[in-house]
């Protein structure tokens, strides 16, 4: 898996690649790893499909009904702390690394990432899943602050390609999601849309 | 891909070359850059060490993994080209040297963790870069290795251009060991760059403090 979210103002731009694997065998090449967990609020998955599935729809619950409690859009720090909380206490029986990104009319658009062992931090930008080891150098390199909504697509994609192209657990399609005040704009980028790059 | 192998009686955990390396070709050489920390556990027992061995006048590898055994090859391998040399009364080829590490690596594979990129000058194909990870020998416009190497993987797919001038490459190779060191607890230190051509080698250090700066500095 590789996974991805980058903050711009006034939004976020999060994507992912589509492959989940059993061993060596594909056992879904359209995944959907990109899942929300309120309007303005997703969660990127890598890990263990079935405990990221299983503390989304727990995180997704409680944010509902704090949501309604509240008669306001939830906090995106909110939705990750939630994830940040189960992810600590359950750390030795999950395996499990997830990215909250959303929009908030607090703070705008942010990151936030909770690796394996539950800690959390806002970052501007924030890779995640196997496939990510390889393109550090990619992101750190072409990285910088204040970057348009299109800016942050682009290098989004270019990164989750590099890595789809390294990385056998990661692969398929780019899907990629813009979340602003405005809602979330899905899109998807496979086969020949691919990035294409001269050493490949 | 580096693990701690740890003698009963020695006190001390083995000294490798977490490292990165790097080599690329251009048209008419080749360059090779490395970092230059040399760690034991956690402890850095050399900071400022040449990865760059040569192995003959204009041919040169690039040492990672452990550090015994990969000096152990070079000097092995140094021994073998010069004899080759002297027997074939002319410079060798890349390809030879790099043949003679493969077939270390190769035979000694279960023995040795060490991984040798072998990049030089010859007359007849110019520059070449070969890698010989795991006993195999294949030549590629540009290598990268050691335990840096994979965070960095991204970049150099990214950012190689065919056709690109000495400058470039120095410029490529720089940056992307810079990348590797910021991410790799094992790579550090200085980058030793060395530029191989038909009129020799030439050789440039670039300190911690002169190296590109990433947004996050």
């Amino acid at each position: 898996t590789t996974i991805m979210a980058v903050e711009f103002d006034g939004g976020v731009v999060i994507g992912a690649d589509s492959r989940t694997t059993t061993g060596s065998y594909i056992a879904n090449r359209v995944t959907d790893k990109l899942t929300p967990i309120h309007d303005l609020i997703f969660c990127c998955r890598s890990g263990s499909a079935a405990d990221t599935q299983a503390i989304a729809d727990a995180v997704a619950y409680q944010l509902g009904f704090h949501s309604i409690e509240l008669d306001e859009l939830p906090l995106v720090q909110t939705a990750a702390n939630l994830f940040k909380d189960m992810c600590y206490k359950y750390r030795e029986e999950l395996m499990a690394g997830i990215i909250v990104a959303g929009w908030d009319k607090r703070k705008g658009g942010q990151v936030y990432t909770v690796p394996m062992g539950g800690m959390m931090v806002r970052q501007p930008f924030s890779i995640g899943g196997s496939g990510s080891t390889y393109i550090y150098g990619y992101v750190d390199s072409s990285y910088k602050p204040g970057m348009t909504k299109e800016q942050c697509l682009d290098f989004t994609a270019n990164a989750l390609a590099l890595a789809m192209d390294r990385d056998g657990s990661s692969g398929g399609v780019i899907r990629l999601a813009a979340v602003s005040e405005k809602g979330v704009e899905r899109s998807i980028i496979s086969g020949h849309q691919l990035p294409k790059f001269q050493s490949s | 891909m580096l693990q701690n192998s740890r003698n009963p009686g020695c006190t001390s955990p083995e000294v490798k070359t977490g490292t990165t390396i790097m080599a690329v070709e251009f048209d008419g050489g080749v360059v090779i850059g490395s970092d230059s920390r040399v760690s034991a556990g956690e402890a850095i027992c050399n900071r400022v060490m040449n990865k760059l061995s040569p192995l003959h006048d204009r041919i040169y590898c690039a040492l990672s993994g452990s550090a015994a055994d990969a000096q152990a090859i070079a000097d092995s391998v140094n021994y073998q080209l010069e004899l080759h040399s002297i027997e074939t009364g002319d410079a060798p080829l890349v390809r030879a040297a790099a043949s003679i590490v493969k077939n270390i690596s190769y035979k000694y594979k279960e023995e040795l963790s060490a991984h040798l990129i072998v990049a030089g000058w010859d007359r007849k194909k110019k520059g070449q870069v070969y890698a010989t990870l795991g006993g195999m020998i294949i030549r590629q416009p540009f290598s990268v290795g050691g335990s840096g190497s994979i965070y960095v993987y991204g970049y150099v797919d990214a950012a190689y251009k065919e056709g690109m001038s000495k400058d470039e490459c120095l410029a490529f190779v720089t940056n992307a060991i810079t990348l590797a060191i910021g991410r790799d607890g094992s790579s550090g230190g200085v980058v030793y760059l060395t530029t191989i051509t038909e009129k020799g080698t030439e050789h440039s250090i670039i300190p911690g403090n002169k190296l590109p700066v990433f947004h996050d500095e």
